[in-house]
């Protein structure tokens, strides 16, 4: 739920840095792009991943809040990182609802910081607590009936979605912004540290954009898709160091600083030529 | 709801780019863009900068030497010390080959590159120096003995011998996270964020090529006689560097800090040795010893920065001179003594910084980022080494960070960065 958090942040810092009448000015609706390239195939694409990916949340989701309700630990906490990787993956565009986003993924912090008290608290992360710290699901029904309302909501409101170029390319940034801010903090499962699930996640949702947009992108810069190969590359293998036994990953928990550090200098140098992708549209 | 949603929605995505319009970064990018490149060629493909003559506060990146050695001290640096991460010499040169055009537009004070018009990318330079001038930002680029360890970059056979790792000396408390590097680049300026951003940019036009081992910011402040600036003093309050030689002396350089032909590996002739410390200065047990014994720590008055028995900063220091008693006035474990009975020259060009506080103490973390280039790392391990446990300025600090560098020499124009380590001869 990082989404109303970073706005709130994006909004201070611009009001900061230009001075008065930039609040003004900064919800002028009308984004303007320099867009004379046709890219309706790769944003149609693009829809159409999102959707891909938010059919299987809905339906883990469902899952995972048959086995919530079951009183089933076990099941529920082996679902749960896997139903949120569908929800990480489609960030861009889940994340563009202000309201359903938090309802779905706010942890606690974001909460309090929003100024709200604990029972306004629900989703994936309130039942998180519940699984990992206080051992039991109970009383915790109404939220998961909640949440996969929420879920359900999310997935139709998908449908309305215009995606535009813009959004694939700064969603593609923002994504790895989110590995880099929070992820490798283990700041976003401080209950459960799944957070390498999120992590590999937001790594899948960046590629699946840079892999829609390569052919046009490689008529542009051949040098840079080869250099986003390479690094996409490098961060998954590295990403592979950490799975376990059973395809999926470890506790954060058991990352060294030097691994955290290897994760994030990776991240960050994926970061660079990503954010050049926008040259598609010249 | 609806609609603060789509709000917010907009909102976020708007911010973005507003953030970049307002900053400035976009339209002085752009001004630049048409204005600035003039000066651009090719040579071998590679973009060549030229020193601009117009900039105003600007220090020539071309010379016999690298700036920021004999330049006369500036007031902030910013220093930062970096892991290699190519694995072949070619890729290690394009990398220097890629920084020098970059090098030559920062010191003129200039955009590292103009901003295109596609406002969906992040522009080249970061943008923060907009509206500033050069400065007198130098950049200093050297090479640690590590880097020639590195087998797959194949530079083996061009390791200086006396390019090694500075010995332990007694007292010394190493932190990993303050010790070593491949590559340093030392970033002076009259501006604190004109240092930082040279650093910044360099590093990010770098990224997947080199990675941040460790860096640390500094700052000097010289009171002023007239036009010319006086000794700075460290956070102790004493002058720091009374005795250096005057580094507009070529003469005096020659016979310190500069390289002699023969006298090291080819390709290190009009280079110099750097030897970086970072000294943390326990400022709470400094700041309740008695004056008396503050200055006989080091051996210097303090108001005057004279030595002990003298008047004027600059006067003797005689090392000979007994008091009534028969006992030295300059102490046998002074700061002073220690270092000039080493008979040893460096020249010095460090900075004090403070870092937030020592986890461990709760005391500041703050002290002297201790800077000297000499001919011969020699010099520098000869005067540490007569500290040793002497010193009775060691009760008062710890040396925690530790590098050597060899410096180039100076870029020619239609050359790059380090480029005689490439050479085939």
């Amino acid at each position: 739920m990082k989404q109303t958090l970073v706005t709130a942040f994006a909004l201070t810092t611009g009001i900061l840095l230009s001075g008065c009448g930039a609040a003004e000015e900064s919800v002028e609706k009308t984004p303007v792009a320099t867009e004379e390239v046709d890219l309706t195939a790769e944003t149609d694409a693009y829809k159409e991943f999102a959707l891909e990916q938010m059919d299987e949340f809905v339906i883990n989701t469902e899952k995972f809040v048959t086995a919530v309700k079951a009183g089933d630990l076990e099941e529920a906490k082996k679902i749960y990182p896997v139903a949120r990787m569908y929800f990480e993956r489609s960030e861009p565009i889940a994340e563009s609802f202000g309201d359903l986003d938090p309802r779905i993924d706010a942890r606690l912090a974001d909460v309090q910081e929003q100024g709200q008290g604990e029972e306004e608290w629900s989703g994936y992360h309130k039942i998180e607590y519940g699984l990992w710290v206080e051992n039991t699901i109970e009383g915790y029904e109404d939220v998961a009936d909640q949440l996969l309302k929420d879920a359900k909501e999310l997935r139709a409101r998908v449908e309305t979605v215009e995606v535009s170029p813009d959004l694939m390319i700064t969603g593609a940034v923002d994504l790895l912004n989110e590995v880099s801010t929070s992820k490798i903090t283990g700041e976003e499962e401080i209950y459960s540290h799944t957070d390498l699930y999120d992590f590999k996640a937001n790594i899948e949702g960046a590629e699946k954009i840079y892999e829609i947009l390569k052919d046009k992108m490689a008529a542009k810069d051949q040098q840079l898709v080869d250099e986003l190969e390479t690094k996409f590359q490098t961060i998954n293998s590295l990403l592979a160091e950490y799975e376990d036994e059973n395809g999926g990953y470890i506790s954060y928990e058991e990352l060294t600083k030097e691994d955290t550090k290897s994760l994030s200098e990776a991240v960050n140098q994926l970061g660079e030529p990503l954010s050049m992708m926008g040259i598609v549209t010249e | 709801m609806t609609d603060r949603t789509e709000e917010r929605f907009y909102e976020k995505k708007i911010s973005r780019r507003q953030m970049l319009k307002y900053t400035g970064a976009g339209a002085a990018g752009v001004a630049i863009g048409a204005s600035g490149l003039g000066g651009v060629f090719k040579v071998f493909g590679m973009a060549e900068e030229e020193d601009n003559p117009r900039s105003k506060n600007k220090i020539n990146f071309y010379g016999k030497h690298q700036s920021g050695i004999a330049t006369e001290c500036q007031s902030y640096i910013y220093f930062a010390s970096l892991h290699v991460l190519v694995n072949s010499q070619q890729e290690l040169m394009d990398l220097f080959k890629m920084w020098t055009p970059i090098a030559v537009r920062l010191m003129n004070g200039e955009q590292i590159d103009g901003q295109t018009s596609n406002m969906l990318i992040p522009s080249k330079d970061t943008g923060e120096v907009v509206g500033l001038d050069a400065s007198n930002l130098t950049l200093t680029f050297g090479v640690g003995p590590s880097l020639f360890e590195k087998e797959s970059l194949g530079l083996a056979s061009k390791k200086p011998a006396e390019l090694k790792d500075l010995p332990h000396f007694p007292k010394d408390q190493l932190d990993p996270a303050y010790t070593g590097g491949d590559i340093c680049i030392q970033a002076c300026a009259d501006d604190p964020q004109v240092a930082f951003h040279a650093v910044r940019n360099l590093v990010r036009a770098a990224s997947g090529k080199v990675s941040l081992k460790w860096t640390q910011a500094g700052f000097n402040s010289y009171p002023m006689k007239g036009k010319k600036k006086e000794t700075p003093r460290n956070l102790f309050a004493f002058k720091d560097g009374s005795v250096n030689p005057n580094g507009s002396r070529e003469s005096e350089m020659n016979e310190v800090a500069w390289v002699d032909a023969g006298q090291s590996k080819d390709w290190m002739t009009n280079g110099t040795y750097m030897a970086v410390r970072r000294v943390q200065m326990h400022l709470e047990t400094w700041d309740r010893t008695a004056l008396q014994e503050q200055e006989a720590t080091f051996g210097r008055h303090r108001d005057t920065g004279a030595p002990l028995g003298k008047e004027k900063e600059m006067d003797e220091v005689d090392l000979d001179e007994k008091d009534t008693n028969g006992a030295y006035i300059i102490s046998e474990n002074s700061h002073v003594r220690l270092a000039k009975k080493t008979k040893q020259k460096i020249y010095r060009r460090s900075f004090s910084y403070s870092s937030g506080v020592m986890d461990s103490t709760g005391t500041f973390d703050a002290g002297l980022l201790f800077i000297s280039f000499q001919k011969d790392p020699e010099q520098f391990i000869a005067i540490q080494n007569s500290f040793g446990r002497k010193d009775k300025l060691n009760e008062y600090i710890t040396h925690r960070g530790s590098a050597l560098f060899a410096c180039f020499p100076g870029i020619q124009k239609g050359g790059f960065i380090g480029d005689s380590l490439f050479s085939i001869i």
